[in-house]
This record gives structure tokens, C-alpha cells and sequence, in this order.
């Protein structure tokens, strides 16, 4: 950011007047790139909004819009009790969220702040978790689960995605916790705050953006996750959409139209959100992983 | 970075607020122990949720299951014989070892120039890169699903397209039939892959192009440099920690996928599309012992690339 508006004036100052058309039709070529590119990536997510409002009777037409657009499948596969679903995935996204803060944010602002004995092995153990992931482990997961008599249970999924995802977490949060000058804490301190005061009250708010990255990267892959869900969960009525709506897909035929609407319904929430941090996403990554 | 502050103020000042209340000299055992508190419970969640499951795995690999699932006996290292007999397992790695380098491959190539692209000042840009993080935050399994549908025989946009450009004849042969045929399916999975991959991978590059300092280029161009030649000697370099992290985390990634060949293809005809990963899914459906010994072997896989990586960057390179 800062960057940019230091370079702008310069080079403007430098670029003789005769040039200033040059730079226009370069803009043009810029933005008209970048706006093909991002409708790329947004064309199977068009497709599947497209779907989703196809009628029944269209859903194997040739072309790339029905003839009118149709939101009863919506309104069905609502009252197939998707509802249910969606509260099923509610709490496993915030289920797990919440443990990965409260457990990544006391680690990560001992480790920014202080030396320990074992400090370079605790971080060393966060960086190996960072590179498993549940699908490899599958075998192993159902297993421990097995054992504490927790296959079926929507806590086993709050556990597994918190276990996961909380390494980002704490690679985010210990930079954010890092750059923070101990100086601010200390003037705290000196005004009658206790440290765990000071904690609360000084250094968490100045680290809020990197707490909302973490909580939004948490979020949404918890809300996406579908491996462990599948293989862990049984009952119909603690399937979290993920799962509920992949049942859609039959073993000799699919019902597009409804699984795309349930797509829609847990995909389209999740791209909002995402937009919503994206201005944070560069510098969450720029003080977080890679540094 | 976190170091240097630390001991400055260490150096400067002894924090006031803290001294008198906590007393000088610990125990020992006092001073080890006082960390845990803090980092306890994050390391009793990965202890539990990712080392347990290791644990879990190995056994497994090592123990005989009926058909029915049931615990028979040890198997001693019969798993991974068995395993190692398997015909398909050659081609299977392989294919797994293509897999990985032509998807971070394309990813990392094509990124690199989105990157610098969404680096320039345009109207419109933040729309542009809203776009850009759907698949992001789309879940891989619905993408894949999508994809499936777009590469439908009977319907597939994908062919619809084609068919108007004259490049299909008809639908429901072998030209709308890309999925069933293992070649092409693989390279479609290799496709979405690519495609799933991308915005992280240029958000990770963004981050990196955002870290480099103005006043590089300005030397450069006083130095007479070309854009091109200014990119490859000056702008790369600088992007070598990130271009490596987002690397090492897209290896990982493509390595571990799963729902992408499993929705496209399902691995098949038999493991012809298949790669470690989605072969240790279908002996799962066998043999668990089996599955747990793949699992194992590819753990292994998973800890030489992580060696091979933090030798290659030489544990984030020029920080340490």
C-alpha cells in the first residue's frame, strides 16, 4: 500500500506530458486482463447458481440458461430439513473456531514474547502440523475415535478441525503478537493494569486484524471440511451440509438441480464473508506464513 | 524480528510493572513448568488430534483385519507386502509424482503472472480479486462437483461450448466422454487442481510483491534495466521466501487432494487416475490394513518433501 503511493507520484513526475495517452490504453489492458481473469474464476460458481435455479423438467437442456428460472428447488430442498444440516455446520465452524483462538492465542503470544526451554520444539511441532492434513490420516483419525467412543459425534469434528487448522493460526497470530512494541504493554502495565489486564485490554485489540484472519481462515475450513465428516458422522440429522448435500449424488443418477441449490446455500455465504476480509488476506499472509 | 525486541528491552529496562511482584529466583522445576499454561493447550490439541492419529495409523498398518472389519492378529509387515505386490502401485506413484509437479508447476507459473498483474493500480481492481478468491472459499468438493457437471456427457457447458465451436460432433460418444477415459480424466483433475490452487497461491505472491521496496525498482531503472530483465533479477529474488512457502504449502495441498480425482473420476477405470492418496481410499474399501499401510508410506512421503523443503529454503532462508 504504502508502497504504491510513494512510487505513483514519482513516476508520474518523471513520464513526459506527450506520454500521458500511453499510460490510459495500458490501464485498459490491464484492467480488462484482470476482469477476464477474475470472471474465469468465477464461471463454475455462475454455473452452479444457474443450476440451482434450473426447472426439473430443463435440467438436461443443451444450453447455457433455462427458459425461465425456477427457485422451488430452494424451497424443497429447505424442507427436506436442511435447515438442521445448517446448524450442524454452524457448530462445527464456531465450535472449532473458538477452541483454535483460545488455545492459539495464549501460545502465540507466550512464544512473540517470551524465551523458553523448548520453545523452538513447540514451534517446530507447529510447523509439522501445518503440513498433515486429515485426508492422509484418515485411517488413524477413525480409529482414535473409535477408541473414545466418538464416532458420531459432532464434538470429534469441532475437535479434528480445530486440531488442524490452529497451526495457521498461530503462525498468524504470533507475527501479529510479535510486531506489537513490548513498550505499549509495559505503559499498561505501569498504569495499573495486571498482565493478564493488559493482555485483554491493549494487546488483543491491536492484534484484532490478525484475530479476524485467523477466525475467518478457521471458519471456512471448518465449514468446508468434508473428509473426516463423511467417514466420522452417521446419523442423518448431525450431517453437516457438506456431507448432506454430496448425498444428492446417486450411485447411477444425481439430482443436480437440488444438490446445486444446497451448494449454493453453504457456498455463497462463505464467498461473502471471504470478500469481506480480502483487503486483510495480503497482509495477514505478508506478517503470518510467509515472511 | 520477535528477538530482537525481546532483548532490547531486556537489555534497556527491567520490566517494572512485573519485578516486584514475581520473585527473582525460581525453582526450577517452577521456571520449566511456567510456560504451560500458555502453550499447553495447544499442544495437548495437536497431541491428541494430529500425533494420536499417527500413533493410530501406524498400529493399523501392522494388524490384520477380517473383511468384516474385525481384529484378527498382528500381520507383522504382511500390509505392506501386500501393498508392494499390488500391480497398479507403480504406475499409481508415478502418476502421483506427475500430479504434483505439473499442478505446483502450472500453479506457480500462472500465479506468478496474476500476481503481477493484480499488483498494478486499475479501477475495478478490488472487484477483480473478490472474483479471483471464490474458489478459495468455495469448498474443493463442491468445485470438483461442478466440474463434473460442466464435463457432463450428456449435457456438459463444457461441450455445449465445443459442440458450437465445432470441436465436439455429438454428444453422449467418446468426444463428451472425458471423464470416463483415464488420460483425459487425469489431466482435467490436473486442471482443477490448478484452478482451486491459484488464488491462494497469488495471494501468497501478492503479500511477497507488497514486501518489496520501491526504491529497488528505481535503482533499476536508473540502471537501465529492462521490465523483463528488472523482474528476473531483481523482483524474483525478492519473492524467493514467499514463492517457496506458498510452493511447499501447494505441494502438501496437491499432494494430499483427495475430492478432486475422487468426484472427477474416482481413481478409475480400476486406479488408472489415481494417485497415492486416492489409491489408499480405494484399498480402504478392502482391505483397512492395506489402506493403513499406503498411509504410512505416504507419511513418508509427506516428511522427505517437508526435509527437502526446509533444506531448500534453508529454514526461511535469510531471516535465520
Amino acid at each position: 500500500m504504502t508502497t504504491q503511493s510513494i512510487a505513483a507520484p514519482a513516476r508520474s513526475r518523471r513520464r513526459p506530458a506527450e506520454r500521458r495517452n500511453l499510460p490510459r490504453l495500458r490501464t485498459v489492458v490491464l484492467a480488462g486482463s484482470a476482469y477476464v481473469i477474475g470472471l474465469v474464476f468465477l464461471l463454475p460458481y455462475i454455473e452452479m447458481v444457474i443450476t440451482a435455479l434450473r426447472p426439473a423438467g430443463e435440467i438436461k437442456d443443451r444450453d447455457y440458461l433455462p427458459h425461465h428460472f425456477d427457485f422451488s428447488n430452494f424451497t424443497n430442498i429447505w424442507s427436506t430439513g436442511l435447515g438442521t444440516n445448517l446448524s450442524v455446520s454452524l457448530e462445527i465452524a464456531v465450535g472449532s473456531t473458538a477452541l483454535v483462538l483460545l488455545v492459539a492465542i495464549p501460545a502465540a503470544y507466550y512464544t512473540a514474547r517470551r524465551d523458553f526451554r523448548g520453545k523452538k520444539v513447540f514451534l517446530l511441532l507447529v510447523l509439522i502440523t501445518q503440513m498433515f492434513q486429515p485426508t492422509a490420516m484418515i485411517v488413524g483419525i477413525y480409529r482414535e475415535f473409535l477408541t473414545f467412543n466418538m464416532i458420531d459425534s459432532v464434538w470429534a469434528l469441532i475437535l479434528v478441525n480445530a486440531g488442524f487448522n490452529m497451526a495457521f493460526a498461530v503462525w498468524i497470530l504470533n507475527a501479529y503478537f510479535g510486531a506489537i512494541p513490548k513498550e505499549i504493554e509495559e505503559a499498561a502495565v505501569v498504569d495499573g493494569c495486571s498482565r493478564i489486564g493488559a493482555m485483554f485490554r491493549v494487546i488483543i485489540p491491536l492484534a484484532m486484524p490478525g484475530i479476524v484472519t485467523a477466525l475467518i481462515f478457521t471458519f471456512i475450513a471448518a465449514w468446508n471440511e468434508f473428509i473426516v465428516a463423511l467417514t466420522l458422522i452417521s446419523s442423518l440429522n448431525k450431517q453437516p451440509l457438506t456431507v448432506k448435500t454430496s448425498d444428492y449424488i446417486g450411485q447411477y443418477s444425481t439430482d443436480w438441480q437440488h444438490l446445486f441449490a444446497g451448494s449454493v446455500i453453504a457456498t455463497i455465504p462463505v464467498i461473502i464473508l471471504f470478500a469481506l476480509i480480502e483487503g486483510k488476506v495480503v497482509s495477514g499472509l505478508t506478517s503470518g506464513s510467509v515472511k | 524480528m520477535t528477538q530482537t525486541t525481546h532483548a532490547g528491552v531486556r537489555g534497556s529496562a527491567p520490566d517494572p510493572g512485573g519485578a516486584p511482584r514475581r520473585p527473582r529466583r525460581k525453582g526450577g522445576l517452577v521456571r520449566a513448568l511456567a510456560p504451560l499454561p500458555w502453550i499447553g493447550p495447544a499442544t495437548g490439541l495437536i497431541l491428541f488430534v494430529v500425533i494420536w492419529p499417527v500413533i493410530a495409523m501406524f498400529q493399523t498398518s501392522r494388524e490384520h483385519y477380517s473383511s468384516l472389519g474385525v481384529l484378527v492378529g498382528s500381520a507383522g509387515w504382511n500390509n505392506f507386502t501386500r501393498l508392494f505386490d499390488e500391480a497398479d502401485l507403480g504406475g499409481v506413484v508415478v502418476r502421483t509424482v506427475v500430479w504434483v509437479v505439473a499442478v505446483v508447476g502450472a500453479t506457480v507459473l500462472i500465479s506468478l503472472g496474476v500476481a503481477q498483474l493484480f499488483n498494478k493500480e486499475f479501477p475495478g481492481r478490488r472487484f477483480a480479486r473478490w472474483a479471483l478468491i471464490a474458489p478459495w472459499a468455495a469448498s474443493v468438493v463442491m468445485t470438483s462437483i461442478i466440474f463434473k457437471w460442466m464435463l457432463d456427457p450428456n449435457n456438459g457447458v463444457v461441450y455445449v461450448l465445443l459442440k458450437q465451436l465445432g470441436l465436439v460432433k455429438n454428444f453422449n460418444t467418446n468426444d463428451t466422454n472425458w471423464l470416463g477415459d483415464p488420460t483425459t480424466a487425469f489431466w482435467c483433475a490436473v486442471f482443477v487442481a490448478v484452478f482451486v490452487s491459484i488464488p491462494f497461491t497469488t495471494y501468497a505472491l501478492l503479500a511477497g510483491l507488497q514486501a518489496v521496496p520501491s526504491d529497488v525498482y528505481e535503482a533499476a531503472k536508473l540502471d537501465g534495466a529492462n521490465p523483463l530483465r528488472t523482474y528476473w533479477s531483481v523482483t524474483l529474488p525478492l519473492l524467493r521466501p514467499a514463492l517457496l512457502v506458498a510452493a511447499l504449502i501447494n505441494v502438501m495441498n496437491v499432494f494430499n487432494s483427495f475430492p478432486i480425482i475422487w468426484e472427477l473420476s474416482g481413481g478409475g477405470p480400476g486406479s488408472q487416475s489415481a494417485t497415492t492418496t486416492i489409491f489408499m481410499y480405494q484399498l480402504k474399501q478392502s482391505s483397512i490394513g492395506e489402506a493403513a499401510a499406503m498411509s504410512v508410506v505416504n507419511f513418508g512421503f509427506i516428511i522427505v518433501i517437508v526435509l527437502l523443503f526446509l533444506r531448500a529454503s534453508k529454514w526461511n532462508s535469510a531471516e535465520d
